[in-house]
């Protein structure tokens, strides 16, 4: 917490302004939407706890994070996490940033997984779990179709969409084939070509 | 020795987890269930639903599935592993992001690899509607979840807590 400079001092570049952040800052910031985001809407958290309320990260550089989030392994709200603690504070920023995010949820579903072992019997729980697993199918669901607007509106996507689907949901291919055979293909069909590009006859 | 066999898939996973938690799922299951019998079908579902009632990214329950196998220690891996490679993974990356903002490569995997994330969701949401959905009931209360949850703004925690009221109800 170190506000004594004025905030209109100089000129810096971001990442000097951003180096005032403390890591207890970062932790607690994280640390609080690790423990209120719920449902996988984390990346929207984020954004209005760090861009809009904070002004740590401008949305450039927000989106720039969510873009690399999105193309590497990983779960969006982790590497989001790791992201931002990069740039806020190095490495000891990112690692604080994702323990914040990743440790409240895992002590609540934890003490669950433990009451879950005693309880899981027992008819009632099992009601109430297979109540909450349907709606979990629901929430899964909605939330791919959302995400998903996009490529399934669009025909040559859709294909994508679905020769994966029926690969991996229906064929049960492993997916480590999926991925090392859809995934650069279907990179190679994006990748941005010139006009008459001999001998790649993709459909257009 | 378990604990490095839980570290070990679960490593494998978060190297995998192109597309986030959701497009991971029926890997896991087919590792965790399949073969290596850590639990049944029922109990990944059981597991995986409890995760939703958890804050956070939505694939903590990874350190459920590690704690059933081998206690604390086994929970402690299941979370190191599904976490960190794909952590340390970014925070390489990030180092050097800005740096090839306008690399073609760049846009392609976006646009690329979107589709091919789309359908490994809806594969995982269909492993998970595998494992949980046994009754017409359970159908009703996943098709009224997307509905509501298509057509407003809601906590999506209200819903899941919802499910698990009707289901308690249904049951009993």
């Amino acid at each position: 917490m170190s506000e004594e400079e004025p905030a209109e001092a100089a000129p810096e570049s971001e990442i000097a302004k951003a180096s005032r952040v403390s890591l207890a800052a970062i932790l607690a910031t994280f640390g609080l939407l690790g423990a209120t985001s719920f449902g996988g809407g984390v990346v929207a958290y984020l954004r209005q706890a760090l861009v809009t309320r904070r002004g740590w990260l401008d949305d450039a550089s927000f989106l720039s994070g969510l873009e690399l989030s999105q193309i590497l392994p990983g779960l969006n709200a982790t590497n989001m996490s790791v992201y931002m603690g990069e740039r806020l504070r190095g490495a000891r920023g990112a690692l604080v940033a994702s323990l914040g995010m990743i440790l409240p949820g895992a002590v609540v579903v934890m003490g669950l997984g433990i009451l879950y072992q005693r309880l899981g019997q027992l008819p009632d729980v099992s009601g109430v779990l297979g109540g909450v697993g349907a709606a979990a199918v629901g929430l899964t669901l909605a939330t791919t179709l959302q995400i998903g607007q996009r490529q399934l509106a669009d025909l040559r996507s859709l294909v994508l969409v679905l020769a994966t689907f029926v690969a991996v949901g229906l064929l049960h291919l492993s997916l480590v084939i999926v991925l090392t055979t859809l995934g650069p293909f279907s990179v190679w069909l994006y990748w941005p070509r010139k006009p008459a590009a001999g001998g790649a006859k993709a459909s257009t | 020795m378990l604990l490095l066999q839980i570290l070990g898939v679960f490593s494998l996973l978060s190297i995998l987890a192109v597309g986030g938690g959701t497009a991971v799922l029926p890997e896991m299951k087919a590792l965790t269930v399949n073969q290596f019998h850590w639990l049944t079908p029922e109990q990944f579902g059981q597991i995986y639903s409890l995760g939703q009632l958890a804050p956070g990214p939505n694939m903590l329950m990874v350190s459920v599935i590690g704690y059933r196998v081998a206690g604390y220690p086994g929970a402690a891996a299941a979370l190191v592993g599904f976490f960190l490679p794909a952590g340390l993974l970014t925070f390489g990356v990030a180092r050097v992001w800005d740096r090839y903002s306008d690399s073609p490569l760049k846009r392609a995997c976006e646009r690329g690899l979107a589709p091919v994330t789309i359908g490994l969701m809806l594969a995982g949401t269909l492993i998970l509607a595998h494992t949980v959905i046994h009754s017409a009931d359970d159908v009703v209360i996943a098709a009224v979840v997307t509905a509501i949850l298509l057509a407003v703004k809601i906590n999506p925690v209200l819903l899941i807590l919802g499910g698990g009221l009707a289901g308690y109800l249904i049951g009993s």
